[in-house]
């Protein structure tokens, strides 16, 4: 613990805000896409009533919580320039198609919304979205696979030596990999079960999502396990992290005790708490991974010092980014508070 | 097609299809927020109706402007990576800011458009006003990086890398007030007068439709100024790019040859193995007078550079002279709506002058798209000019036809169900 925080510097600091926006990404736009999980899966008599609650929770926010990505995006070629050189370097083509799904999903969720009010028109949009929805997640955990597992850094070395397959498919392509992206969507689908239950009006609905989140719990543990499983022979950072670092114990019960709440919240039906409860559960996940890797930024070829912007860019973008908390918290307040729904 | 090419065509694609959106982005809430305000002001229930129909159609561009938003800053780590580590410490500054510009518009853009019934009329006009002020800040800040490509500054090299770096000083460089005032008024100018043409067209069939006439008011009132003030804003680019990219200045008025009290060429075509520029009209003098506000000033031509740092010199002076000749009908045509607006004239009456704002509907994006072309094309073949060339930033990634074609059949989809959901909402009040 000790060596960790002496070697914290002002990139360190920086690479923290950058996971720190990631995890706003991740329990607000990440539900997002679960949303569209959900409405993909929509199921029994009150398949339209669920629809109508999922598009009405997520169309004043979606854009909004989008612009998280878009910040995590900016500040990793702002203050990490060569990480952010070699992800798209490597991996051009999962990018590539996630990008092709985020801009299916927001967009074919507002031709839904503003769209011709026919029916026909509507299921085709619906349907863009929620696929849209579904694929995109398992893209963005793909990406946060290969990274994890240093096939991007061993690969970034083969650049011009390795065929197409093994340079710019191979890294991406393993069994570890897909089970990230599956895990990711599990997790992502689970937020918004539990946000859908506190936002939902009436019982019935509430019921449906409560249903919908304790199978999604289910996933979530069986898509960990295989992520795990993979993760052995394929990402030993990963893995060592997990369970040799010192740090690692301390996690391991956070994360248990925030997943055991939660599923203990929904079967009671305290949906606030359990609201609470799943995000925390995420929040630790996405931070266990980010400090398995670390020193790495790209393991286990570039370290945060090695990849950071010289000293200047990365104070000033620091005093942006402070600067632009001041103006940001107090919005998001507001839009929230704005649209805060029945169970509040 | 070369890899180079293919990345190069991606991107003009790309940011070809976003720039249209974000113009509309920036404009269409400044109109949308004063239509609001004119009713909150009359109490007039067709300026509401307008407020709400303009709030419809920038819900639905804007979405579009933010998801080609999103793929352009992943599109430079995909396409350029090796700019990016080379640019990122300096461009990032400006990026990071309109992250938060952009950010602070998705927020009240929502407030607007969900909040009709649950907040206050005053707070719901200072969304909108909020929404319309970082529309316009994101563009500037977006510009900024643009004009640093143009005109770095805050740079120390040594041997072919960064030895320094004063991001302050890059953010304000040579090129930054002029492009960013030149794109502001650029996306005023066109979504103003291009919402101006659509309602002149619908009042030349129906001259007495109220909801127009007020669209019509208020489009002008956004548009009209921005393109006249626009020929000044460029006669200051002009004369920026030509102390600082003379060579991009030499490619846009096709001038071969060095030479003093230069003449001001309008139309022509150039004629790179010929050296000269053919069939233009020459004005004596015009265009010494022009970049330096002096008629015998010395002008560099082409051949004063070495000849692997000319651009594509043909789509460079067309494009110049296409953005010049389509600014220059919309300034005039937006001169006569407006002495007819002040002479407290009714506009639907002047048949032809309807007549001339349906015909130059879409000037301004074919405008700003030829523009873009002059600025961009203009710089190759830098990526940053004197410092990185684009050949040298491209991915090593093969086979960049393939994203390309994709990109581009996802961006010609997408403008085509854009077009479509756009004319069914004009078409819900024609």
């Amino acid at each position: 613990m000790s060596a960790l925080w002496a070697s914290v510097g002002l990139s360190e600091v920086v690479a923290g805000i950058m996971v720190l926006a990631l995890n706003a990404y991740v329990l607000m736009g990440g539900a997002d896409y679960g949303g569209g999980v959900w409405d993909l899966l929509a199921t029994g008599s009150r398949r339209d009533r669920q629809r109508e609650l999922i598009s009405s929770s997520i169309a004043p926010i979606w854009e909004a919580n989008h612009v998280w990505l878009i910040v995590v995006v900016v500040m990793l070629f702002t203050a990490f320039p060569a990480a952010f050189s070699t992800l798209g370097i490597i991996l051009h083509v999962p990018i590539t198609l996630m990008l092709v799904g985020i801009v299916l999903r927001g967009s074919a969720f507002v031709f839904r919304s503003y769209g011709r009010a026919n029916r026909a028109s509507q299921r085709r949009w619906g349907r863009t979205f929620s696929i849209a929805s579904t694929v995109t997640p398992i893209l963005l955990g793909i990406i946060v696979g290969a990274l994890s597992s240093g096939n991007v850094g061993n690969a970034a070395g083969r650049v011009g030596a390795g065929s197409f397959r093994d340079v710019f498919v191979a890294p991406w392509t393993t069994a570890y990999a897909i089970a990230v992206g599956l895990f990711a969507l599990a997790l992502f689908a689970y937020l918004a079960a539990v946000y859908l239950a506190v936002a939902a009006s009436d019982v019935e609905l509430r019921e449906d999502f409560r249903k919908r989140a304790l199978a999604a719990a289910i996933v979530v543990f069986a898509a960990a396990m295989a992520a795990l499983y993979f993760a052995r022979s394929a990402a030993p950072l990963v893995i060592f992290g997990l369970t040799g670092a010192p740090w690692a114990a301390v996690l391991h019960v956070c994360t248990a005790f925030a997943a055991i709440v939660a599923v203990v919240a929904l079967w009671r039906r305290r949906y606030r708490g359990a609201r609470i409860a799943v995000a925390a559960q995420v929040s630790f996940i996405l931070w266990g991974w980010a400090f398995a890797q670390y020193p790495f930024i790209v393991p286990s070829t570039l370290t945060i010092d090695a990849a950071a912007a010289p000293r200047i860019t990365l104070e000033l973008l620091l005093a942006g980014l402070a600067g632009g908390a001041a103006i940001l918290i107090p919005s998001l307040r507001y839009l929230f508070r704005t649209f805060a729904t029945a169970a509040e | 097609m070369t890899d180079l090419f293919a990345a190069r065509t991606q991107m003009a694609l790309s940011l070809g299809f976003h720039i249209v959106f974000a113009e509309i982005g920036i404009a269409m809430p400044l109109m949308m927020v004063l239509a609001e305000w004119r009713y909150r002001e009359t109490g007039d229930p067709v300026l509401l109706q307008l407020a709400k129909r303009w709030a419809k159609g920038s819900a639905i561009l804007f979405a579009v402007g933010a998801v080609s938003g999103t793929v352009l800053s992943f599109e430079l780590g995909l396409l350029w990576p090796k700019f990016m580590a080379f640019a990122g410490p300096i461009i990032g500054l400006p990026f990071s800011l309109e992250g938060f510009a952009f950010f602070t518009e998705a927020i009240f853009l929502g407030v607007y458009l969900y909040g009709w019934d649950r907040i206050s009329p005053r707070a719901h006009l200072v969304a909108g006003a909020i929404v319309a002020a970082s529309g316009a800040a994101s563009a500037i800040f977006v510009v900024m990086v643009n004009a640093w490509m143009n005109t770095p500054t805050g740079v120390t090299m040594r041997n072919g890398a960064i030895a320094g770096v004063d991001p302050i000083a890059g953010m304000l460089n040579p090129s930054t007030f002029q492009q960013a005032l030149h794109m502001l008024l650029a996306s005023y100018a066109a979504t103003g007068l291009a919402v101006a043409g659509i309602h002149a067209a619908l009042l030349r069939r129906k001259p007495d439709v109220a909801f127009h006439r007020r669209a019509l008011t208020l489009a002008l009132a956004v548009g009209a100024p921005a393109a006249i003030l626009q020929p000044l804003s460029g006669d200051i680019s002009a004369r920026t790019v030509a102390q600082w990219q003379p060579v991009k200045l030499a490619s846009l008025e096709g001038q071969f040859e060095t030479e003093r009290g230069a003449p001001l060429r309008i139309g022509g075509l150039p004629d790179v193995a010929a050296q000269r520029t053919r069939f233009a009209l020459e004005i004596p003098h015009g265009l010494s007078l022009l970049a330096f506000h002096s008629p015998s000033a010395e002008v560099r031509g082409l051949t004063a550079f070495p000849r692997d740092t000319w651009p594509p010199v043909v789509p460079v002076h067309l494009g110049f002279q296409l953005m010049v000749g389509l600014g220059t009908a919309m300034a005039l045509v937006s001169g006569w709506a407006l002495a007819v607006m002040l002479r407290k004239r009714e506009l639907s009456e002047r048949s032809r002058l309807l007549l001339a704002l349906a015909i130059i509907t879409p000037f301004g994006f074919v405008a700003t798209e030829a523009g873009w072309t002059v600025t961009e094309v203009g710089r190759q073949p830098w990526v940053v000019q004197g410092l990185l060339r684009t050949s040298e930033a491209v991915t090593p990634m093969p086979g960049l036809v393939v994203p390309m074609l994709l990109f581009a059949l996802l961006y010609l989809g997408l403008a085509a169900i854009v077009a479509a959901l756009i004319a069914s909402l004009v078409r819900e009040t024609a």
